[in-house]
């Protein structure tokens, strides 16, 4: 018969010999295999302790930046949210204090800011719409939970860390696909 | 009073007392451990490592286990007999537990100038005694398979019971043939004839083989596990058991194989005796107690070389089809069992052994 590949290779029909049909000795082959395995490097991943590195293009769970001086980027122009294809992201603005220039970068700043996270597809695209780098996609990914509430993120869950009265948790929550970005611009 | 009772030796009672639930403890224990160790060399022969989070190394899992099942909830199915419900489990962990009796674990200690026998029983069947227990064990499958009122129960039952027949012929053929070496049923005769001298495995290798892949089938172990084959019958006679009892089974079925990885030591690896030493003139070295202690360790890591045999099996090689196995049991054991004895027969008749 014509093979389609030259890979092709009969099926070895002969009749068992008297060894293959005593079972013993490839039982015993089989059993040196399992044995040689028992000493093989384990393929597991301790996960909680230990984690694979993440692709550097991965997107994982979003993170609200601030500026080196702690100050929140966001300016709730609303661009993320329309550029969201899954409508994950809502958002309410307010009008910046006198008194509170520490804490927000621009006169406007999101009073409000949610992302439902059963929703979100991880697309990236409110990162590329955001024109103040105030949102970005980080290494982590959403935590499971016991209810749907619990997956609406809301600003605190969001929020980076501050970077200065925390910068061990900032440079953590930062994770090298920010940096890269930070210092592509 | 009744003077049959002030003839009894109290002391002996205690002392029996004390060694029975010993020896049922210390099976309970291992039958725990061998839960653990069943997961560990699975897992390692799968390149993984088991568990590894209750405790350093997951050494308190088997309780984590043994909590959760007694956690479980209960159910009797509204259509089982219930009384042969919780028979069947019942059952399968008192014939589990009854074949120690006449294991010898060590020569003798001596306690208050009395001396021991790390024996319970002595009879004068031991062999015969184990061997009837054993097939006792097919009721538990029998009553717990017929009590579900369930298909699949009840054709993994009687697999379980055709399968334990048919290979305790050629258990008991190679048997014919290890007694016609020895002489005596007695237990401790067994292994006084080993002590100190040649083990029977070299003089019956083949006996030996044939009694080893009898017990697999007896214990219900892959790639005899025809009655509880999870993904033909819905884990066969145990489907409908839930809680401690479905426990019970899977412990009975551990401590099955630990008393016979046991009775394999004993038979045929020379049982408690210490190879390559003189325990005859370790005793007048180190003294008797010592002696036994150490006769008692040496038991055990024989048995649990018989005990890694037996996972290391049942991670290696595929369960065989129902056809297979009753080819196996009648048209290649038996008649290897019995050309076994006529063999051994005539090398005693001889005298070249035994």
């Amino acid at each position: 018969m014509q093979t389609l590949t030259n890979r092709a290779k009969p099926v070895d029909r002969r009749p068992m010999t008297l060894a293959e049909r005593l079972y013993v000795v490839n039982i015993f082959k089989g059993m040196m295999i399992t044995l040689r395995h028992m000493f093989k490097k384990k393929a597991t991943i301790q996960y909680p302790e230990q984690q694979r590195p993440f692709s550097p293009v991965f997107r994982g769970l979003h993170v609200l930046n601030r500026d080196e001086q702690g100050r929140e980027r966001c300016t709730a122009c609303g661009l993320c949210a329309v550029a969201c294809p899954a409508e994950a992201i809502t958002m309410e603005a307010a009008e910046r204090k006198p008194g509170e220039e520490h804490l927000y970068r621009e006169e406007k700043y999101a009073a409000k800011y949610e992302i439902n996270m059963l929703r979100c597809i991880f697309c990236g695209l409110c990162e590329e719409a955001c024109p103040k780098d105030a949102i970005y996609l980080s290494e982590t990914f959403a935590r499971s939970n016991y209810k749907r509430e619990g997956l609406i993120y809301k600003k605190q869950d969001l929020l980076i860390p501050h970077p200065i009265e925390q910068p061990e948790e900032y440079r953590k929550a930062l994770g090298n696909r920010a940096k890269q970005k930070q210092s592509a611009n | 009073m009744n003077p049959v009772l002030l003839v009894i030796d109290w002391a002996f009672l205690l002392e029996k007392a004390i060694l029975i639930s010993v020896v049922i403890g210390l099976s309970l224990f291992i039958a725990m451990y061998e839960t653990y160790a069943e997961r560990k060399v699975a897992a390692f022969m799968q390149d993984r490592r088991g568990p590894n989070r209750a405790g350093p190394f997951g050494i308190l899992q088997p309780l984590a286990d043994g909590l959760k099942l007694f956690f479980k909830e209960e159910i009797v199915p509204n259509t089982a007999n219930k009384f042969l419900f919780v028979l069947g489990p019942s059952l399968a962990m008192l014939t589990a537990m009854m074949t120690s009796a006449v294991i010898p674990w060590g020569s003798s200690v001596e306690v208050f100038g009395r001396q021991v026998n790390l024996q319970i029983a002595d009879i004068n069947i031991g062999v015969l005694f184990i061997f009837g227990v054993v097939s006792m064990g097919v009721y538990g499958i029998m009553i717990g398979g017929w009590a579900s009122n369930n298909k699949f129960s009840l054709l993994a039952a009687l697999r379980g019971a055709s399968q334990v027949i048919s290979y305790e012929l050629p258990m008991g053929l190679s048997l014919i043939s290890m007694l016609i070496i020895t002489g005596s049923l007695k237990m401790s005769v067994i292994v006084g004839g080993q002590v100190d001298s040649i083990y029977y495995v070299l003089l019956n290798p083949l006996g030996f083989f044939i009694f080893l892949v009898c017990a697999f089938a007896e214990c219900n172990r892959t790639p005899f596990d025809l009655p509880e084959a999870e993904n033909e019958l819905n884990f066969g006679y145990h489907q409908e058991y839930s809680s401690m009892k479905l426990g019970f089974y899977l412990f009975a079925e551990y401590i099955n194989m630990f008393i016979s990885s046991v009775v394999m030591a004993t038979l045929f690896f020379g049982g408690y005796d210490i190879p390559f030493v003189s325990d005859a003139g370790l005793v007048e070295s180190i003294g008797q107690n010592w002696t036994a202690l150490i006769q008692c360790l040496v038991l055990f890591l024989k048995t649990g070389f018989f005990i890694f045999l037996f996972m290391w099996v049942r991670w290696t090689i595929p369960r065989f089809r129902y056809d297979q196995l009753m080819n196996l049991g009648w048209k290649v054991m038996i008649p290897l069992a019995l050309v076994n004895m006529v063999l051994v027969s005539l090398l005693v008749l001889t005298g070249i052994i035994g």
